[in-house]
């Protein structure tokens, strides 16, 4: 019977499609990421949730190739020359990384009394980290291009290249196999490389301009989705990681004139794919074992955590990471992979490891997994705003001018105010937390202090007590209210000017009786404004209508402010401002001119 | 009288002369002054809210310097935006009738410049025309300019005395307007 006749297909793709849209929206609405939502949701579909359904292993195997689709794009973002640039640190901290875990692993391992092999395989098991976890964390936080974010991805290149000496390693260990180094295997390895390689450079291009040529899009897709395949398979034929064959394969086509077609047809197959892994993932742990002995496998993956968290924290910190950058660093890589499973299953079958242990491992591994996206919750929550209050890791410039205008914040948004003030020989004290802003601006000729502007103690050494202006230019909104309300406080009489980030943010500076700029509200009307010349309104009156708009909105702004918690009022004060509107904008699109006056003459 | 001040200038700042008048104007019981450039930097008027202004004042003064013999341009606008058909002239437009409406000018040149075959080749009065005529057609009693001439050259002293003769101008017309009124029917037949 085929697949698609199966009532199962459907049947089962009903519940994974609707276990994903049920919790992975949930979750990210949370803060915690889409990860721990599949994961949940695999955890309650699997055989040891409501039993929805069965073959995890299949699954496993099938969505798998969702890594290697993964690896793929990431290799297309990867040109030869920045990998080649990131080779000290995939080396050195992936190296260290890898060796630092496996040896403590181990030694912890064969301390508790465990038997040699078992001990090894354990370090060789936790020294992985997730690829697809950090990598679609790191996407969806937009950290992909940070310095955490490239110290994590070369640290899980290594894990990649390290897989295969470790799988090698693991079968010398075997005591029924006979196993061991095979030069025959690691010269097809190398060959399968280099043919790769050559194919890429000499073949792939003239192909995919030929099939691109053809135009029809399905079969470009077809032919992306049969060049990762087809890498991998030959990957997993010489025993390599496929994952590893598709991020080559990647590489090479990264500075392709095709490499955008392919992310965008791929990408879509990925996401999919990836999600699916996830939910398998999520259906491979044991609930009833992890219930029967919740102890043992809690102890089991906060042990892990700690041990990697403590191993990966000191070397972030190695490889110039400042400690707010080290820590969710750490964090983003302390869970154990899904080479993992790979690992005990091929260990069971060596008979290093017996059922139970695989099984409670496995649990370990999965609910290490989840902690990732708690981790770095409570990193971003509780830890990154103690961090910022206390231990900076550079201490506040000590400011040597002061001028009566101060401008807290100084990216985009001060960046405009000074350069106007710098044309009339208006001089500013400028206060900027980020010290890559303050080097870059110096480069341009301007002098920003480092500190944090929302500290009373830096705006006050910053002369706030003799200043008449005050400009909060900072990005956050949320700091920029708590800033301005302690300013009032203090300083009752210096002037402020804030830069707000919407209506909520701008109604409660408002009522603190600030200056409020929302700050996409003029770069909104001026599109308006243009848009309105476009429909062929004369200049004149679309910049009088957005004046009359402008007028009214603040207007009602004020307005609201008296009823702000008051959800009936406010909602009936909107509908009369929007009635007011159309007759104010009406009377001034139909407002007279002097040539249809008849009385004049 | 309630005085509503209408003053355009749009440099405040360096304008001794409005200063010092604006000043001495504002101590006044009554007088509530209204900055154009101040209020309007767009350009654009608000005229119901200009109207508002005007029903409740009976004695409209245009503060302003001399552009080009006549006023500065935001002040044409306003004229142009708030005296509308059917609000102050036309049918139905008597919003202002029998209110009362003087200029405070300050003017670079001297008092004998501005006479016929002087520099300027008119009075200020002749060239203000316009101004009485607008009054004259929106039922608005137009009252003798207050000049203040030389604005350029004035020394402070003359500046002081200047700045009080025109408070006291402002008290005696809200006292009695209709003295000082000209006879503008008899202009414009």
């Amino acid at each position: 019977m085929s697949l698609l006749n199966s009532p199962d297909f459907f049947q089962q793709a009903t519940i994974y499609l609707g276990a994903t849209v049920l919790m992975v929206p949930l979750t990210k609405k949370l803060g915690l990421g889409s990860v721990l939502g599949y994961l949940v949701a695999g955890m309650a579909i699997g055989p040891w949730g409501l039993g929805l359904i069965g073959q995890v292993e299949e699954v496993l195997h099938f969505s798998e190739f969702g890594v290697v689709l993964m690896m793929f794009l990431i290799g297309l973002e990867l040109e030869p020359r920045r990998l080649w640039q990131l080779r000290g640190t995939i080396f050195g901290l992936g190296g260290l990384q890898v060796a630092l875990t496996l040896s403590a692993v181990w030694a912890l391992a064969r301390w508790a009394g465990w038997p040699n092999e078992v001990a090894v395989v354990a370090g060789m098991g936790v020294a992985m980290s997730s690829t697809a976890i950090v990598m679609q964390t790191l996407t969806e936080r937009q950290l992909t291009n940070s310095a955490p974010g490239h110290a994590a991805f070369a640290i899980l290149l290594l894990q990649d290249l390290a897989v295969i000496p470790l799988l090698m390693g693991l079968a010398l260990l075997a005591p029924t196999s006979g196993g061991g180094f095979d030069p025959m295997a690691a010269a097809r390895a190398l060959a399968a490389i280099v043919a790769i390689g050559l194919f890429g450079k000499f073949l792939l291009r003239p192909l995919l301009r030929t099939i691109a040529g053809a135009g029809l899009r399905e079969v470009f897709i077809a032919f992306s989705l049969l060049l990762v395949v087809g890498v991998a398979q030959l990957m997993l034929s010489v025993g390599l990681s496929m994952a590893l064959g598709a991020f080559l394969a990647g590489v090479l086509l990264a500075d392709s004139e095709y490499r955008h077609e392919l992310e965008l047809d791929i990408e879509p197959f990925k996401g999919l794919l990836l999600g699916l892994f996830f939910i398998a993932v999520g259906m491979s742990v044991n609930l009833a074992l992890v219930l029967a002995d919740p102890l043992t496998v809690l102890a089991l993956a906060a042990l892990v955590l700690l041990v990697k968290i403590v191993l990966l924290f000191p070397l972030g910190r190695l490889f110039k990471l400042c400690t707010q950058h080290a820590l969710p660093f750490a964090m983003l890589l302390s869970q154990v992979g899904e080479f993992a499973f790979v690992l005990f299953a091929e260990a069971n079958r060596l008979g290093l490891l017996d059922e139970t242990r695989a099984a409670q491992f496995k649990a370990a591994v999965v609910l290490s997994m989840v902690a990732t996206p708690l981790l770095l919750m409570l990193f971003e929550h509780q830890l990154l705003p103690r961090f910022e209050r206390q231990a900076n890791p550079r201490p506040a410039d000590v400011i040597d001018e002061q001028h009566p205008v101060i401008i807290a914040g100084f990216g985009r948004f001060g960046q405009v105010v000074m350069r106007l003030f710098h044309g009339i020989g208006q001089r500013a004290t400028i206060v900027e937390h980020d010290p890559n802003q303050i080097d870059m601006v110096r480069r341009f000729g301007w002098k920003a202090y480092y500190g944090d502007a929302s500290r009373l103690d830096v705006l006050e050494a910053a002369g706030a007590a003799r200043a008449c202006l005050l400009i909060l230019a900072l990005d956050d909104p949320d700091t920029v209210v708590k800033t301005a309300r302690e300013v009032r406080q203090r300083y009752p009489d210096l002037a402020i000017i804030a830069r707000a980030h919407g209506r909520s943010d701008a109604a409660d500076l408002l009522e603190l009786g600030v200056e409020v700029v929302r700050e996409t509200f003029g770069s909104a009307l001026i599109a308006a404004e243009l848009a309105l010349r476009q429909l062929g309104h004369e200049p004149y009156t679309a910049r009088r209508l957005v004046w009359r708009f402008r007028q009214h909105d603040e207007a009602l702004l004020a307005e609201g402010l008296k009823h702000r918690h008051d959800h009936d009022r406010l909602i009936s004060l909107m509908h009369r401002g929007r009635r007011d509107l159309e007759n104010l904008l009406g009377a001034e699109l139909n407002r007279p001119s002097g040539d249809n006056e008849p009385d004049w003459h | 009288m309630k005085t509503l001040i209408i003053y355009a200038h749009p440099n405040h700042r360096d304008s001794r002369v409005n200063r010092a008048l604006l000043d001495a104007a504002r101590e006044l019981p009554g007088v509530t002054v209204h900055p154009l450039y101040h209020r309007y930097p767009d350009g654009f008027i608000d005229a119901a809210h200009e109207q508002a202004l005007l029903t409740e004042h009976q004695l409209i003064v245009l503060q302003h310097p001399l552009y080009w013999f006549s006023c500065p341009s935001l002040l044409k606008e306003w004229l142009d935006s708030v005296l509308t058909r059917g609000w102050a002239y036309g049918r139905g437009g008597e919003a202002l009738a029998g209110k009362y409406l003087v200029q405070a000018i300050s003017a670079g040149g001297t008092d004998d410049s501005y006479r016929t075959g002087g520099q300027n080749g008119f009075t200020v009065a002749e060239l203000l025309r316009p101004f009485e005529m607008t009054a004259h057609l929106c039922g608005l009693h137009y009252l003798a300019p207050f000049v203040t001439h030389g604005s350029r050259v004035i020394d402070p002293q003359a500046l002081t005395e200047q700045a009080r003769a025109y408070r006291d101008h402002l008290l005696a017309l809200c006292a009695d307007p209709a003295a000082h009124r000209l006879d503008s029917r008899e202009t414009c037949q």
